[in-house]
């Protein structure tokens, strides 16, 4: 494994801890070698690297620059909002703080490259400069362009590394620009996964068991989520939960043994609708009864056509003609759309219909829709200036919404029209 | 470019593949005509040993040799002793200058006059420039010291305001105020629709265009002697086998289709250099010659689909659901969706004919649906996504058809009930 990694401008030593520290990423680390070349060597003056998230990108350019001792700015997009932030930055890893001193304090991308010039000149390059960066989707527009020719506007041996999870097409400015060398870095196979998830195991348990733990883990999350390391993440927190029957165990015959990984197994699988649901701001909330009849009521204006009404709010209606055409055409479901705007005064009707006992509409209740906007359980669509009509859409998901009903026994799926 | 150059190495075959590299002579690669080089030349000769202003546009596409032609050019130049003595030179790029005054600062800067300028306050931008050339002129007060502006990326120019500095320097190159020449280097020929009136009339119009005219055979040929060594290479016997196995390479027919399809995508010498630099990085001490099969490698890298890479490493549910976006195109014939349609069409799935595949939670889908979003592969219809809650926002796929049946060829271990669920015609 090791031996696949040689270059004659690096030591072998070198070579060999960076092949350690980089498993199944071998291929991907001797294209970049061989592209960076010896040290004195100029080598392509930007590359482009792409490929899924945690697919090892950052982490193979900086084992790579780290152990083989080049010199290298690493910078984050995210925390370099400006330009300026960023100018700053490679500076200061590259030349140190003098340099980084005398920019001045909004740095345009002008002042960068003259003091760059100005330190090149001080202090010429024997080995490549590399710059590593992960770009955004919005940086400014001739940044890019001025980053991937940086090597013939200094005029010195320095190269940019650009990461990113998006293909390159996307990033291609419209008059076209210095087109980077494309390197993909693909995703991990199911195999590789378990390669690199065995390694992390806690010293006290041996290599069987968590490879077997982790096999099963793969067999649960592998259809879901391909992601290094949320998988990492996920196997942290269900091991415990995993080992407690092991560990309740004192001897094991086989029937036993085989039961004990049935139990983790189910207990791994809730955990993946736990560790998977995102918290919603929704999920515990104990709403006043007016407010919650408020809230069906908004509903029920959000997903129903207004002209249906009639049908479901008064005691002497007339029939509603469903054509079979608007019936099978499935699109034309409401839940499936999004909820509609209604104004104030439909939803006040519809409410005053819905609540059993007689309301007075005092400012209370008016209150209560302010507080059901604030929760951001209800979405004001209308303008803020427009006082006297003000329009709302019902924010809340179906299952909520039932839940909510379920509370004050109201059976809100009689009054939908998509449930007729 | 990569500039590899060859170190007194003898023995080790080791050490003779780290020097093996791009044939450096730039400028042999490039074919602009002598013609052009020769009007280019004759025109800075006027200004800088004659004292007559000029102005001139070199126009061509990216990677046809515009900065070359020009580095050249004034090398040609700066030979001549007058022109060495007197000739100063400002280089702005359009990149770097994104703002005229921005661009005055680095004029100020490269004519040496910050001491001259010190923290006089101009007027406006026509008095600054004229006082810098003013303080050019030499010690008997007659005539000016030429100089020659360069403006790399000038379409970028024509985008500041009121394009102020164009407008002065074409002023000044139309006036007699002092010899300057204005080279101006740019990748669109539609150029001088940017200038406003005034501008452009006061532009000469002289135009260099640099357009590629290789033939197949000049292309092959161009590869040949790229990926040779040159004669001065230390070790002769190394150099002599490796440049018998480029002729061998350069013969083989695969690799003749190969260069053929990349000759008919791009002629340009760019791409050429990004083909061969990956073909040159599978050279390695163990197998020190070029083979076909190493082109052959590069060539696919060069033309992957980087959709169809990401596809590869999308999971399962992902790939069901872009199979469900599919189908909602094809039935309402591209128009955008919303995250609750493609779940529904997912559920419908999952009822009538799914074997492997069972139901997950509301939020997991929703996760896999922005890991989708965050990849671009599919977009919002509309920038603004205050209004409607994430559910209910209309987008779009990103994806055609062709990739999509092709990713799931390629995918591993896909389960055989998705793949028919996506050749079906009707969801």
């Amino acid at each position: 494994m090791t031996a696949l990694l040689q270059h004659p401008g690096y030591e072998d030593e070198s070579l060999q801890r960076v092949a350690e520290q980089l498993p199944c990423r071998e291929a991907q680390s001797a294209v970049l070698l061989s592209l960076m070349g010896q040290p004195q060597q100029y080598s392509y003056p930007s590359i482009f690297i792409y490929g899924h998230r945690a697919s090892g990108k950052s982490h193979v350019m900086h084992v790579l620059l780290r152990e083989l001792e080049l010199p290298h700015a690493t910078l984050s997009c995210v925390e370099c909002v400006s330009g300026a932030l960023l100018f700053e930055r490679v500076l200061l890893s590259l030349f140190g703080h003098e340099a980084a001193a005398l920019l001045p304090r909004s740095a345009s991308l002008s002042d960068f490259v003259r003091v760059y010039r100005q330190q090149c000149s001080l202090s010429p390059a024997e080995q490549t400069r590399f710059i590593v960066t992960e770009l955004l989707r919005d940086a400014d527009a001739n940044l890019l362009p001025a980053l991937l020719r940086l090597q013939e506007l200094v005029e010195d041996n320095v190269t940019v590394v650009l990461l990113s999870e998006i293909a390159w097409d996307k990033f291609r400015p419209n008059t076209g620009c210095f087109e980077p060398l494309l390197l993909h870095f693909p995703d991990y196979s199911k195999g590789e996964l378990q390669q690199i998830l065995s390694q992390d195991r806690h010293p006290s348990y041996s290599a069987d068991f968590y490879s077997s733990y982790i096999n099963i883990l793969l067999g649960v999350f592998y259809s879901v989520c391909r992601d290094l390391r949320e998988l990492r993440h996920l196997a942290a927190l269900n091991f415990s939960k995993f080992c407690e029957p092991v560990a309740n165990v004192s001897t094991g015959n086989g029937k036993r043994i085989n039961r004990l990984f049935l139990t983790g197994l189910t207990a791994v699988k809730k955990k993946q609708h736990c560790a998977y649901t995102c918290l919603s701001a929704h999920t515990h909330i104990e709403l006043p009864y007016y407010s919650k009849f408020l809230l069906i009521a908004a509903y029920l204006a959000s997903y129903n056509p207004a002209r249906t009404d009639k049908r479901f709010f008064l005691k002497h209606h007339g029939k509603i003609k469903k054509t079979n055409f608007l019936k099978k055409n499935e699109k034309t479901s409401n839940h499936l759309l999004g909820p509609k705007p209604f104004p104030l005064d439909r939803l006040l009707a519809i409410f005053y219909s819905v609540v059993d006992n007689r309301v007075a509409p005092t400012a209370s209740i008016f209150s209560q829709i302010s507080s059901l906007v604030t929760l951001q359980l209800l979405a004001q669509v209308s303008h803020e200036d427009q006082l006297d009509a003000p329009k709302y859409k019902c924010a809340v998901s179906m299952d909520f919404i039932c839940a909510i009903s379920r509370t004050v026994n109201f059976d809100i799926v009689k009054y939908l029209y998509d449930f007729l | 470019m990569s500039k590899r150059t060859a170190k007194d190495a003898h023995l080790p075959v080791g050490e003779c593949v780290t020097q093996v590299g791009i044939n450096q002579d730039l400028s042999s690669v490039y074919n602009f005509s002598d013609a052009q080089e020769l009007h280019l030349l004759e025109l800075l000769k006027r200004t800088a040993i004659h004292g007559e202003s000029n102005s001139v546009l070199i126009v061509g596409p990216r990677g046809a040799g515009k900065t070359m032609l020009l580095k050249c050019v004034l090398r040609d130049l700066l030979e001549d002793k007058e022109a060495q003595k007197s000739l100063l030179q400002v280089h702005l790029n359009g990149l770097l200058q994104t703002d005229d005054r921005i661009a005055l600062k680095e004029i100020t800067r490269q004519l040496h006059l910050e001491n001259v300028v010190g923290d006089k306050v101009f007027g406006s931008f026509a008095e600054n420039l004229g006082f810098l050339l003013e303080a050019l002129k030499k010690g008997d007060r007659s005539s000016s010291r030429p100089v020659l502006f360069i403006l790399d990326e000038f379409d970028l120019f024509a985008h500041h305001k009121n394009q102020t500095l164009l407008y002065n320097l074409f002023d000044v190159s139309q006036s007699a105020q002092a010899p300057i020449a204005v080279v101006g280097i740019t990748c669109r020929l539609d150029v001088l629709e940017l200038l406003e009136k005034r501008v452009k009339s006061r532009f000469s119009h002289r135009q260099i265009h640099l357009l590629s005219s290789l033939t197949f055979t000049q292309y092959l040929e161009r590869v040949r002697t790229q990926l040779s060594l040159p004669d001065g290479f230390p070790d002769s016997r190394f150099a002599q086998d490796w440049n018998d196995g480029v002729k061998t390479l350069c013969g083989d027919k695969s690799v003749e289709e190969v260069l053929q399809r990349h000759y008919n995508s791009s002629k340009d010498v760019r791409s050429l250099h990004m083909l061969l630099m990956l073909c040159l990085s599978r050279v390695s001490v163990a197998k020190p010659a070029i083979k076909p099969a190493d082109l052959l490698e590069a060539s696919r890298l060069c033309f992957a689909d980087a959709k169809a890479n990401m596809l590869h490493g999308l999971s399962i549910l992902e790939l069901c659901l872009i199979i469900a976006m599919k189908h909602l195109n094809d039935v309402y014939e591209g128009e955008p969706f919303n995250h609750q349609m493609v779940h529904n069409e997912f559920k419908k799935f999952l009822q009538r004919k799914s074997n492997s595949m069972y139901n997950f939670e509301q939020p997991v889908i929703l996760k896999a649906f922005e890991h989708l979003q965050q990849l671009e592969l599919i977009r919002p219809v509309d920038g603004s996504s205050a209004k409607t809650q994430r559910e209910y926002q209309l987008m779009r796929l990103m994806l055609d058809h062709s990739q999509i049946m092709e990713a799931l060829q390629k995918y591993p271990q896909c389960p055989t009930d998705v793949k028919q669920w996506a050749m079906s015609a009707f969801g």
